[in-house]
């Protein structure tokens, strides 16, 4: 799996949670529970949804690293290599 | 021989309309079977039944409106047939029936409506429908319905995603301006007719959290706790010493009731707040009570909460943490007595055995009512909660 093919299905997860917002045209730096207006719950759901569809672990000590887009595509990429 | 009823989903609900049947005469149900479809002013309600049993038969068809507390169906035991009485005695079908005298005067009030668009501009549609177009984006209106009096039922949607292809609007689904209007009018209500009083207290949270994330860290994220769910239990716990902040304010005055119904505010995308109830948290485990608030918020944010959830919460849990904020002090829903509210978990120097070190804490407030209780009461109320917190284990 690409860096773009996490990208999708990162973008295909956070327009679950809030399809109002164009996650594409998103600034990657920007705090995505600001961006999304995520609380834990969502962002329970979300760590749930990407861990099942990646088929990777994303223990919770890891949540920071999925504070931004950019910073999230990233870690998954990476969790995604290193498991394959 | 029971009555279902068509449920009061608040104050100003008269009457509201039968969509569907989800349950055939003969079905054998349980307590807490969705049973029938109800369109009302606030929009169309999964109605849920309260107790077991077998639907004997209907006494009103679909697209029929009726006022509310007309019975809707018979419900047997499911034991040999005994004649039918001639008269058959109303006893309504409540959460808390065999708990709980039935509160008199109205039922309790509902002031925050899901889908609260005006009926006139909100197309019949069953749940599932509504549910699947929301999914699918699909915009109600430009359907037409196939079901009982033009409502809209699955197959309609089925075929309108067939032949579009639009992008989503779950968003626009609801009315905020209809939302605020109705959270306007029930604080206004609460604020004009409820003496509140406010405490508020620092809760050390150090060893919940450090409990979470130890069994957090075992555990899948289907599986995982979040602390909203060690909150619900420890007001819980502490209620069943308090039954001052558990009930109904109404005419006859304060009426505690044995069921722990705990509403939850939900925030709703958008704007607007709802705050179904999560049923009897007082016997349900950790596990348990995370499982129905996760189920819980999301049913909240696609419209398809049931009437029960709507119609009794005994207590309402705000935890506005979530948001960042120390402290929230909350406006009760009437007519129930009492709101706790969470701040966000932070880290602070905090004095304890002589020593000073950095702890992890959070607020505690409580908003309750003067006319069920007194700020002493509710000092141990809150000081409780705090102790049960402290052994996160137990919780």
């Amino acid at each position: 799996m690409t860096r773009n093919d996490v990208t999708a299905v990162l973008v295909d997860e956070l327009g679950r949670i809030a399809p109002e917002i164009d996650a594409i045209g998103l600034n990657p730096d920007a705090d995505l529970r600001e961006e999304f207006d995520i609380d834990s719950m969502d962002f329970l759901n979300l760590v749930t949804a990407l861990s099942q569809r990646l088929q990777i672990d994303i223990p919770e000590i890891d949540y920071p690293n999925l504070a931004t887009f950019g910073h999230a595509v990233k870690y998954l990429t990476q969790k995604l290599g290193t498991a394959g | 021989m029971a009555e279902f009823l068509m449920p009061s989903l608040g104050a100003d609900m008269e009457a509201g309309t039968l969509v569907e049947w989800l349950k055939q005469p003969g079905d054998r149900v349980k307590r807490g079977d969705v049973v029938a479809v109800v369109e009302t002013q606030k929009g169309a309600i999964e109605v849920d039944i309260f107790e077991d049993g077998i639907i004997e038969r209907w006494l009103v068809e679909p697209g029929t409106t009726v006022p509310v507390g007309t019975p809707l169906a018979l419900i047997g035991s499911g034991e040999p047939a005994a004649a039918i009485p001639a008269s058959i005695p109303r006893v309504p079908v409540s959460a808390s029936a065999s708990e709980v005298p039935p509160a008199p005067g109205p039922q309790p009030w509902v002031p925050l409506p899901i889908e609260p668009k005006p009926r006139s501009h909100r197309p019949r549609a069953s749940p599932a429908a509504r549910r699947w177009a929301a999914e699918r984006g699909i915009a109600l209106d430009a359907l037409t319905g196939s079901g009982p009096r033009g409502a809209i039922v699955l197959d309609d949607v089925e075929r309108a995603v067939a032949s579009l292809a639009p992008l989503p609007t779950a968003a626009k689904r609801l009315d905020f301006g209809e939302m605020r209007r109705a959270i306007a009018a029930a604080m206004s209500r609460s604020k004009r007719e409820i003496p509140h009083y406010y405490l508020s207290t620092t809760v050390d949270l150090t060893r919940a959290l450090a409990w979470l994330e130890t069994v957090n860290a075992t555990r899948p994220p289907a599986q995982r706790l979040l602390l909203a769910a060690l909150l619900l239990r420890a007001v819980a716990g502490a209620l069943g010493k308090a039954p001052e902040f558990n009930g109904y304010y109404t005419a006859e005055g304060f009426q505690p009731t044995a069921g722990i119904h705990i509403g939850a505010a939900i925030a709703i995308r958008g704007g607007g707040l709802i705050a179904p109830a999560i049923h009897d948290v007082n016997r349900l485990s950790l596990d348990e009570v995370m499982a129905r608030l996760r189920d819980l918020v999301a049913r909240a944010r696609s419209g398809a909460l049931r009437s029960s959830e709507l119609s009794d919460p005994t207590i309402t849990v705000t935890n506005l943490g979530e948001r960042g904020v120390e402290a929230v002090f909350g406006i009760i829903y009437p007519p129930q007595v009492a709101l706790v509210g969470f701040g966000a978990p932070v880290e602070r120097p905090w004095a304890a055995s002589g020593q000073v070190a950095l702890r992890r804490v959070l607020t505690a407030t409580l908003a309750a009512d003067h006319r069920a209780s007194d700020g002493h009461r509710g000092a141990l109320f809150l000081a409780d909660i705090d102790r049960r917190l402290q052994n996160p284990e137990a919780l």
